[in-house]
């Protein structure tokens, strides 16, 4: 995981007619975490969808250095598959062929249920299955906490300081608390158009 | 990139031809039996008449089965967000896309191609018309196919996209239609020809042009 790196110069984001925010910028180098914070509507979401290169940029320039892994609210799996062939497919995708999440993730007894019937924690624990088997540097976490318990908070706070301690980067858009050390704050507040 | 194209292809022949929600590629193929089964309980029982006209209705029918998964060609996967995840891969909506073209083809134009023998015994067509209809569906099928991808990518979002995309689909297949049916009537291979060239236009742009819709819908 060498050479992740994220360089934010003067970005601006326009969402239809409105200006959410202008004037961001900040540098992140590999092992370094950031958690984007506002209140809702602010552009937190928006904000890493350009950094995903999904979303283009009302003004200034965004680069990034390093494969890129996302988690919205979408888990972006079949609802009709069971959780086991609904991942299968994202590993075959991705290259690799052993679900070595599964056990720690709680997911293992899930594996024949449908997408469908998981709870909204359980379907957010599998998009982070899913974010784990593609092995990105640079993980761009949208409200990761949402729906999870406190047990499943904890693991994802330990997933991502397992990541930026093997020199990854973790973009964290929460309005949550998000326990990670030495973790750089950027709150969209000040940066509101 | 082999390695990827193969589980988008079974990914996609698993939704699109053993079905989930939509009924998979049996829905369509009913609708077309059923059309070909009600036309000689309306217009009735004349013989002649029913052969003449009956490879014009298949063709009608098979438009019209098309038309049936629009709904869930492109849009589904946009919503749940796999497209953004594949665009994180380096993956384009191209290729995507290609590959639906693909397996959408391979669970209506094949079937269709089947179901197209029941179908001329109910209209009373002789060998060769059915030979015509057999060839016809075999090159306008993947023109439709590609179509029915493309405009479907093109509605993808938009409110009432369904019906929309019925509409919009319906004018874009006439040129496959006039050749495909025109055949029949003509008899000569001309008409063949014109539908497969019709088809390989919609096959070429299809990729692209929805590749192009996707991206721009994305914001």
């Amino acid at each position: 995981m060498q050479g992740a790196s994220i360089a934010i110069d003067d970005l601006a984001c326009r969402r239809g007619d409105r200006l959410l925010f202008r004037g961001v910028s900040l540098r992140l180098d590999a092992g370094e975490a950031l958690q984007v914070t506002g209140r809702n509507g602010i552009g937190k979401s928006s904000l890493l969808r350009i950094l995903a290169g999904l979303a283009p940029a009302f003004s200034g320039a965004v680069t990034t250095a390093g494969s890129i892994g996302l988690v919205d609210e979408r888990p972006a799996l079949d609802p009709g598959w069971t959780l086991g062939s609904a991942l299968a497919f994202w590993q075959q995708m991705d290259g690799n062929g052993e679900d070595r999440h599964m056990a720690r993730l709680g997911l293992s007894g899930l594996l024949d249920v449908p997408v469908r019937y998981l709870s909204t924690g359980q379907k957010k624990r599998a998009a982070l299955a899913r974010l784990l088997g593609q092995d990105a540097r640079i993980w761009l976490l949208d409200e990761p906490l949402n729906g999870l318990d406190s047990h499943a908070v904890a693991l994802v706070e330990a997933l991502a300081a397992e990541h930026c301690s093997k020199g990854g980067i973790a973009v964290i858009a929460s309005h949550q608390p998000f326990a990670l050390p030495g973790m750089a704050t950027l709150s969209l507040a000040e940066h509101a158009a | 990139m082999s390695v990827r194209i193969r589980p988008l292809l079974k990914r996609d022949l698993t939704r699109l031809l053993l079905g989930g929600r939509g009924g998979g590629a049996l829905l369509p193929i009913l609708f077309f039996l059923s059309v070909a089964m009600l036309y000689p309980f309306a217009v009735g029982p004349d013989a002649p008449l029913l052969a003449r006209t009956g490879g014009g209705v298949i063709w009608v029918a098979a438009l019209l089965a098309a038309i049936l998964p629009l709904d869930r060609l492109v849009e589904p996967d946009i919503e749940m967000g796999l497209f953004d995840q594949w665009a994180l891969r380096g993956i384009s909506e191209e290729l995507v896309i290609a590959v639906r073209v693909l397996a959408h083809w391979l669970s209506f134009g094949p079937p269709l191609m089947l179901a197209a023998l029941p179908a001329a015994a109910l209209l009373g067509l002789d060998g060769q018309r059915l030979m015509l209809v057999e060839i016809g569906l075999l090159a306008g099928t993947p023109g439709l196919a590609a179509l029915g991808v493309t405009v479907a990518a093109l509605t993808a979002g938009l409110r009432g996209g369904a019906a929309l995309g019925g509409l919009l689909m319906i004018p874009m297949a006439v040129p496959v239609l006039i050749f495909g049916a025109g055949s029949l009537g003509s008899g000569g291979t001309g008409g063949l020809a014109l539908t497969a060239a019709a088809s390989l236009v919609l096959l070429a742009i299809a990729p692209f042009a929805s590749g192009a819709a996707i991206r721009a819908a994305r914001g």
